[in-house]
């Protein structure tokens, strides 16, 4: 039996298998995808220093940190089945079974879709999905996009695909429907790009920090929106339609009030041949589900958040989460999230010999400094609402784990 | 034609020079490179539609590009449901698209 498999070789994932490593743990890292780093492959900014942050360089140095400390990582296996033994957990994987004294589901978050008519077409993809084309696979989506969903997701990514050589027509809003929700609402999108702010080289920063209320934002936005990068980002502009026969070949838009409605006659066709689908990120917890752990939905956190608290434990003994799945934040927080996973699996297994609760503290000390240094924060309220939730977990663990 | 390709990057640099293999999708010889995705190494040469649609036969590519959505499922070497963006090439790797039933 090995002592910690690990699901996602994201930065929470190979935080917490170089953490429990070494500590002298067997540790286990599998992931779905061609290569370990997670969403972090993707990743790439400027520092408010004028440094560049490269993912895939820092994916690389998690990558052979843990391989250093014996860490056996497999690629290109999925995890379809988890069940509770009676010591441990057994995991089913498309390569084998793994059984395990600890678990970790480090499986990060998903991007949401919103449906837009003609959604299906092919050079339709979600925004995440450029991004590993442009930036890990280094093939560009197309050569002239358009990017549905005003959020600092999107943003972000719109600037790394122009640095892959791609044009970015337009960034605008879906159109306003039940599944679109606040995404489709000017002042909403106002007050999440407001968050932005943290990103100080940006000209967003200059114009977006003027308004301190979003609502007066939205209405004094100017129709043709402003750009950032020479990018448009759009927030009074929607789009109806995705237009192309076999493929896409452009896509529909219209003028929309301060309050996300369609003005008559301000119809248009602007022409591209790719279009992304940029609709926020939700946690991952469908493992979690299946393992049985309690839930709780936190909007702020994005979504349904299985219960767990500061140590990363969930209700269920054995049972650890880190990262995303524990709530939608930077990657720099996940790796920090499971520097703790790690160094409690080691603690529950009585590898750390001395001084454990100490070096917990620290590392759970560096989550809330790193989140409070977060450059980007995807939602207000998250540290509220991670204290909530950390006390309510602490109750449940006490509870359920002392029988 | 690799004119999809992010030879020269300003921040990620040039691309290295990677080992070359062929694959054929519906019967057509595409070039690819070691480390590529069938997903990426067909669009790489401008290939968006993996498939058609079961029921109406309408055309689909990748959606997500990271495994969840299965929109770009293809057979591979006679296996089905296959996700082209998260299968890396091999050489004279096969791979056929699906199409209406």
């Amino acid at each position: 039996m090995i002592d910690l498999v690990i699901v996602g070789a994201g930065p929470a994932g190979l935080g917490a298998a170089i953490s429990a490593a070494e500590y002298g743990l067997e540790v286990c890292v599998l992931d779905e995808f061609v290569k370990p780093g997670g969403r972090l492959l993707g990743q790439l900014h400027e520092e408010p220093d004028g440094k560049w942050v490269n993912g895939i360089a820092e994916a690389q140095k998690l990558y052979y940190r843990a391989l250093q400390l014996g860490v056996k990582i497999k690629c290109g296996v999925s995890v379809y089945d988890i069940a509770k033994l009676e010591s441990g957990w057994c995991v089913y994987t498309t390569d084998q079974i793994y059984e395990t004294e600890c678990l970790l589901l480090a499986t990060g978050a998903s991007e949401t879709p919103i449906p837009v008519p003609g959604w299906t077409l092919p050079g339709v993809m979600s925004i995440g999905a450029a991004q590993v084309m442009g930036n890990v696979h280094r093939v560009k989506p197309g050569e002239k996009g358009i990017i549905i969903g005003v959020n600092v997701l999107s943003v972000a990514i719109a600037r790394e695909l122009q640095l892959c050589g791609v044009h970015i027509e337009s960034i605008l809003l879906p159109q306003s429907s039940f599944v679109s929700g606040d995404s489709a609402h000017p002042e909403k999108m106002m007050e999440s790009l407001l968050r932005l702010t943290h990103l100080a080289p940006s000209p967003l920063i200059r114009f977006g920090g003027k308004w301190v209320n979003p609502k007066i934002g939205a209405r004094l936005y100017p129709r043709n929106g402003f750009k950032m990068w020479g990018i448009p980002i759009q927030l009074r502009k929607t789009a109806l339609e995705i237009l192309g026969e076999y493929q896409v070949e452009g896509v529909r838009i219209a003028d929309i009030s301060a309050t996300g409605e369609v003005v008559p006659g301000t119809e248009k066709v602007l022409s591209a041949d790719f279009v992304c689908i940029a609709g926020g990120l939700t946690p991952m917890s469908e493992l979690a589900s299946v393992a049985g752990c309690s839930f709780r939905y936190i909007p702020e956190l994005g979504g349904h958040i299985p219960i767990h608290n500061e140590c990363m434990q969930t209700n269920l003994k054995g049972l650890y989460v880190a990262g995303n799945i524990t709530g939608v934040e930077s990657a720099k927080v996940a790796r920090a999230q499971g520097t703790v996973a790690g160094l409690s699996v080691a603690r529950e297994l009585h590898a750390i010999k001395q001084r454990a609760d100490e070096i917990i503290d620290i590392a759970k000390k560096e989550v809330i400094d790193t989140r409070r240094n977060a450059l980007i924060q995807f939602q207000a309220g998250i540290e509220r609402e991670r204290e909530e939730l950390y006390d309510k977990g602490n109750n449940v663990f006490e509870e359920k784990i002392s029988v | 034609m690799n004119s999809m390709r992010v030879t020269d990057h300003p921040i990620l640099g040039t691309l290295e020079n990677k080992k070359q293999v062929t694959i054929t999708f519906d019967d057509v010889p595409y070039p690819a490179f070691e480390g590529d995705t069938i997903a990426s190494a067909l669009l790489a040469s401008g290939v968006r539609t993996l498939r058609h649609q079961e029921d109406k036969g309408t055309p689909r590519g990748i959606y997500c590009n990271i495994g969840h959505c299965f929109e770009c499922r293809v057979r591979v070497n006679g296996k089905n449901t296959v996700r082209a963006c998260l299968t890396p090439v091999e050489g004279d790797m096969r791979i056929e698209s699906g199409g209406e039933l």
